[in-house]
């Protein structure tokens, strides 16, 4: 058996997760038989030494692997979409939107809210992949848009969880529009002098990359994670020719100078109470 | 001829052949008894004219929007400005051809002009890759908005792109990066910043030069978060289906400039002559002008404060969505 024949190589993101019952699943990149329970614990890291695939996991694991226990308060939490340009191609986009919320639990692909750090109070916005490849709509913009207000009046430090592929297709210009709408909100949190820390993960993509996931005043990433403007298949038609290993993840924005540091998932909470020291307290 | 002439313009652009056959016909065997019937079929040609360009699909102004004979940002400037200087590169990694930029003089008025440049032939394109710019293009407009803030000169933008260039190197000089710094100090611009979609906006390579105090859009221009094609691909995976519903995809966006004024994303749409842009550059650029500088003169006078103050007004209140009650 070679468990280890692909080390290294940055997720896959064309493979679907299997989502099967039982108790045992495999790594998506290693291919070792992974106990789910174990899974769980190690915060969705496999646990080869030599491998260390970061697995996808939702706001909520990531709410519980940063902040204090019991720490989080949510905000605007019953913003839904509405359907502004009665999108009815392929199917209609309030049907599709219940469909994930069923499916999910969730209302919306962003939740956003309050919460501290090693007793330091933190704003905070998470997107979760699950709800619609985690697309950035006007629910998504306007959360992430009142983040950063109420960072900017509590002077408490901005983190925003981003995993995205893009703006979302059905809300159209508007969507794209979000782009600019969270992105002149952080000029705001700039002039009041506010640290904003953006975490990437897998994967932050297009319309979310090219906004505020971009704007960090530090910028973080997790290891493996896909992130950029185009999608490598897009590039891959472009160019005609196969795409170097290691394209558009993590480490390679890391070699060209967009992301301060690439930090495994159990390491994100003390590097953020490590950030967040050098910013002192401000009433 | 090939490209130039769209499917649906193609009974008139026939007819129109057949009067101008005619009309030289006439002229040369001085043949009056055809004036009649050159006066009968310029007739027929205003009415099928009317009914064909006042009832235009979404896709169909797609098309036009598209249209390789349509004025780029060069043909506006060399109709609109009295001088144009131009300028170029980034100062960090080239000078990239697909974004131009200079100091214009508009109605006596010094400003600053950037806008995406398509070409009108392959050799063209190839040098300005079709209007698709690289990280270096955003980079280099950011420059010279800078440039145009320090000096307190108004910024005039002009979109006209299909997308923010997929390239390997593009990625790797930071495409998504070049564009968000854009949007933000866009944003924060202590000068005017009038923008115009005067041909295809399509999503955040359009947005990466896209932030202003007043927004115009040409009237057969497109501006969407994806173009239709890509829309249709990725809804429909199979290549003939997804090709076959591209039309309808157009539709479903709401791309074209009466759409964006009724979802409050434009402020004014600049009529052009029946037909296109393309059908009467001299006539285009004069609507274009008038427009630019009367909302320049709306703006000339508001405080830099005031002025970045409304910016974040208009866009943060872009986006539609309800608050539902807890149960």
């Amino acid at each position: 058996m070679d468990w280890f024949k692909k080390p290294n190589q940055g997720p896959k993101p064309q493979k679907k997760r299997e989502t099967p019952h039982g108790l045992w699943l495999k790594c998506e990149q290693c291919d070792a038989i992974l106990n789910r329970l174990e899974l769980e614990r190690n915060l969705g890291v496999c646990s080869n030494p030599k491998c260390r695939y970061h697995f996808k996991i939702g706001h909520k694991e990531y709410i519980q692997l940063l902040l204090d226990p019991d720490s989080f308060e949510e905000c605007d939490a019953t913003l839904v979409s509405g359907d502004p340009l009665q999108f009815r191609e392929k199917q209609r986009y309030p049907e599709y939107l219940k469909q994930y919320q069923e499916r999910t639990g969730l209302l919306e692909a962003a939740v956003s809210g309050t919460g501290r750090v090693g007793n330091r109070p933190v704003c905070l916005a998470l997107l979760d992949g699950a709800f619609l490849a985690g697309s950035m709509g006007s629910v998504v913009g306007e959360k992430v848009a009142r983040s950063i207000q109420r960072s900017i009046k509590t002077h408490w430090p901005l983190i925003i969880v981003s995993t995205s592929g893009g703006a979302r297709m059905q809300e159209g210009i508007l969507s794209l529009m979000q782009m600019a709408k969270t992105s002149l909100w952080l000029t705001r949190l700039a002039e009041a002098r506010v640290p904003y820390i953006s975490i990437l993960t897998n994967p932050t993509m297009a319309g979310v990359m090219a906004s505020f996931a971009s704007l960090g005043d530090i910028t973080i990433a997790e290891p493996g994670a896909m992130m950029g403007f185009a999608g490598p298949r897009v590039i891959q038609q472009a160019l005609g020719t196969e795409l170097p290993s290691g394209f558009q993840t993590s480490e390679f924005f890391l070699e060209h100078g967009f992301v301060d540091q690439v930090i495994p998932r159990y390491e994100l909470r003390a590097a953020l109470m490590k950030i967040l020291g050098f910013f002192p307290e401000r009433e | 001829m090939n490209g130039t002439v769209l499917d649906f313009e193609k009974p008139l652009v026939e007819l129109e052949r057949q009067i101008e056959d005619m009309r030289n016909f006439a002229v040369t065997e001085n043949f009056e008894a055809l004036t009649e019937e050159i006066r009968r079929l310029e007739r027929k040609a205003e009415r099928l004219r009317r009914e064909i360009y006042s009832n235009l699909t979404r896709w169909q102004r797609v098309q036009i929007a598209r249209h390789l004979q349509r004025p780029h940002t060069l043909d506006y400037i060399e109709l609109m400005m009295s001088e144009f200087f131009e300028l170029s590169g980034d100062r960090a990694f080239k000078d990239d051809k697909a974004v131009v930029a200079g100091l214009a003089r508009l109605d006596g008025e010094p400003l600053m002009v950037i806008g995406h440049q398509k070409g009108r032939n392959t050799k063209e394109n190839l040098m300005r890759n079709w209007g698709m710019a690289n990280p270096d293009g955003y980079r280099k407009a950011l420059r010279m908005m800078k440039l145009a803030e320090k000096f307190r000169m108004p910024v005039l933008s002009l979109i006209d792109t299909p997308g923010a260039y997929p390239g390997q190197g593009a990625e790797e000089r930071g495409q998504a990066e070049a564009i968000a710094r854009n949007i933000f100090e866009m944003g924060r611009l202590r000068v005017p910043i009038v923008v115009v979609i005067i041909g295809e906006g399509a999503s955040g390579g359009a947005l990466g030069i896209g932030v202003g105090d007043r927004i115009l859009m040409m009237e057969n221009a497109w501006y969407s978060v994806i173009n239709p094609e890509r829309c249709s691909t990725i809804l429909w995976k199979e290549k003939d289906k997804a090709a076959a519903r591209t039309p309808d995809c157009a539709e479903a966006l709401q791309l074209i400039a009466p759409d964006l004024l009724r979802l409050g994303v434009i402020d004014r749409i600049i009529p052009e002559p029946v037909g296109g842009a393309h059908r009467d550059y001299q006539a285009s650029a004069n609507a274009l002008k008038a427009c630019v500088v009367e909302v320049f003169n709306e703006l000339r006078d508001i405080p830099p404060q005031a002025l970045i103050d409304a910016r974040l007004e208009k866009f943060g209140q872009m986006g539609v969505f309800e608050e539902i009650s807890d149960e």
